[in-house]
């Protein structure tokens, strides 16, 4: 059987054509689409707020308004969990932010609410620092000592089981109300994802890419710097995202034991003992901690993006 | 070629190697595996799966210890010319750090041997010419085809010019086409530089075509039943692979095969059977694709030179 040779020339042709489709950088487009769903959900989330309040809330007022003022909605129900007491309006929370934080205050509530926040943050990041560092630096010695690992493995997952609650105080008895207390029980709830996730990620290399670099001749200190850490870095990202979360709700628990009054752990407890007269000002106060804590997440999940750019599989 | 006598680069000596399983049971893999391999040799180790020739690869390069026998390299022990980054390894797989860029994966042996940077960053772009990658050093693995990959893996195990290129079974998960490709420039490199390759492969018409010797194994136990001379001329064009010459030297190892598969029976004969038949398919496309493979081949050259 004789081929033509030009047909085969053609084959060839197109096996290099194929080639280079496949390298063809395959740049991952910056999509809209997350944001804009996320955004949505938050519409669909304010409607239904709403519209629980249209149905089954206290007549509507204008927000600020005196009692005795017009009403402007009566709604046909009235459903004690949609009253303006448990759920006020969201438009009342809007506006409470812009008024003064307490009264005779000079700042407003959320000037006064992004102030606490920040402070909270820095403790927070603190913590997360450090306990990022520590839970690197135990995954490390697990992973190359099976001695370490079946010694104090254990140790590690007991220590979560214990209650913040029951800690935080333990804590701030022995290094006194203060920064200090904080930033040393947001590193104790950081550390512990990333020290999981890294007991692991240090040990997904391709057992190949070992048996190369023994072949070089490579130490451990090596194997270490350019296989065993790179490959885990999906792994610590995705523990750093938790333990990002983490660090803020530890941080505004600690900071109530602590006895910070900066903080918005002071202003929580602050404002539900008064949330009978400005149940808007909790309100406004959780939403601030969890856009703290999603912006918090975002920076990580930046950072991520850029550390793991040119990996298959990133951008999803 | 030179005789395997005067100074062998590796010299092996009664080489066992026996897994013990955890419940005692014992595997021979290799028995008394005497072997001498030149400076400068093209050497193929060929057999049916689960002869040893993956491991006996693995024990010169000595990442995998021999039970009892003498494994020598360059002169000493195996675990010394390892330390000694004597070996350069290409695997079946391209294991590629999907972390790097193809430039940096080429670079990191260089990295590890503690090469300066200026070196490095020149080493890696001749070795990415040399295989014809010169335009994808940025490009990061996941853009490669299987193909271009493994060409990466051949840049970064030459980078370092090491004494001795380990190959297990390079070309065995890549189209034939594709292969044949890189047969020819596996030979075209190890011209230039001069190395010594040990090659692992299932394939007859390749170790054939590629090698000055071919090593023929039995199945487990391993033993080597044969070795085959391949003394058809240099530079191997694709004229060889039509020649007389050739085929004769493929049915003189799969005869070797096929009588070192003796009581193993359908084991070693089925593997023969098949590498014969993918040698007839073979020499159907090697007639038809010869012209443009010379023809990209000059064009490489030129790149290079």
């Amino acid at each position: 059987m004789s081929v033509p040779a030009h047909d085969s020339v053609r084959q060839l042709e197109r096996g290099v054509e194929l080639e280079l489709e496949a390298a063809e950088p395959s740049l991952g487009r910056p999509s809209l689409r997350r944001p804009l769903l996320f955004l949505a959900a938050v519409v669909v989330v304010l409607f239904a707020w709403e519209g629980v309040k249209l149905l089954g809330g206290t007549p509507w007022r204008a927000p600020g308004a005196l009692p005795g003022s017009p009403v402007l909605w009566n709604p046909p129900f009235r459903w004690p969990f949609a009253n303006d007491l448990n759920l006020p309006h969201v438009y009342s929370i809007v506006w409470a932010m812009f008024q003064p934080f307490q009264r005779g205050a000079e700042d407003s509530l959320l000037r006064y609410l992004v102030g606490a926040a920040l402070y909270t943050w820095r403790e927070a990041f603190i913590g997360f620092v450090l306990g990022s560092l520590l839970g690197l630096g135990l995954a490390t010695i697990f992973v190359h000592s099976r001695l370490a690992e079946r010694a104090f493995v254990p140790y590690v997952i007991a220590s979560q089981t214990i209650p913040i609650m029951a800690l935080a105080p333990l804590v701030v008895f022995a290094l006194g109300q203060g920064v200090g207390s904080v930033v040393v029980i947001a590193t104790y709830l950081t550390f512990f994802p990333v020290t999981i996730a890294m007991l692991r990620g240090l040990r997904t290399f391709d057992p190949r890419a070992l048996e190369l670099l023994r072949s070089y001749g490579a130490s451990r200190r090596e194997i270490y710097t350019k296989l065993r850490l790179p490959a885990s870095m999906p792994y610590l990202f995705t523990a750093l995202k938790i333990a990002a979360t983490a660090s803020i709700v530890g941080a505004i628990i600690a900071e109530d034991t602590g006895a910070i009054q900066e903080g918005l752990g002071r202003v929580i407890i602050t404002f539900n003992q008064y949330y009978a007269t400005g149940p808007e000002k909790l309100w406004a106060t959780i939403f601030v901690a969890a856009i703290l804590g999603i912006l918090f997440f975002l920076v990580i999940r930046v950072a991520e993006l850029l550390v793991l750019r040119g990996r298959p599989g990133v951008g999803e | 070629m030179t005789a395997p006598s005067s100074a062998p680069i590796v010299r092996l000596r009664g080489v066992d190697k026996v897994f013990a399983a955890r419940d005692g049971a014992r595997t021979v893999a290799l028995q008394g595996i005497d072997l001498d391999i030149a400076p400068g040799e093209f050497v193929s180790l060929i057999g049916p799966s689960g002869c040893g020739k993956s491991t006996l690869l693995r024990i010169i390069g000595d990442l995998v210890q021999a039970t009892t026998g003498e494994v020598t390299v360059n002169g000493k022990p195996a675990d010394r010319a390892r330390r000694d980054r004597d070996y350069g390894m290409v695997f079946q797989a391209p294991v590629l750090f999907d972390w790097r860029s193809v430039e940096d994966n080429v670079r990191l042996p260089l990295e590890i041997l503690g090469r300066d940077k200026a070196w490095r960053v020149e080493r890696a772009r001749q070795m990415l010419d040399l295989v014809d990658l010169g335009e994808f050093t940025k490009h990061m693995p996941y853009q490669l085809s299987g193909g271009m990959q493994q060409r990466v893996a051949i840049a970064r195990a030459l980078s370092f010019e090491p004494r001795i290129l380990l190959m297990d079974e390079p070309f065995g998960a890549l189209d034939e086409m594709t292969r044949e490709r890189l047969n020819d420039e596996v030979l075209r490199i190890w011209e230039q530089t001069g190395t010594t390759i040990v090659f692992v492969t299932h394939s007859i018409p390749e170790a054939v075509f590629l090698s000055s010797r071919v090593v023929v194994m039995s199945p487990r136990p391993g033993r080597i039943t044969k070795i085959v001379d391949i003394d058809l001329p240099r530079p191997r064009t694709d004229a060889i692979r039509e020649s007389e010459a050739y085929f004769a030297r493929i049915t003189e190892v799969r005869e070797a095969l096929r009588a070192g598969g003796g009581h193993a029976g359908s084991g070693a004969g089925g593997a023969g059977g098949a590498d014969g038949s993918g040698a007839g398919g073979d020499a159907g496309e090697a007639a038809g694709v010869a012209g443009t493979a010379s023809a990209r081949r000059t064009a490489a050259e030129g790149a290079v030179g």
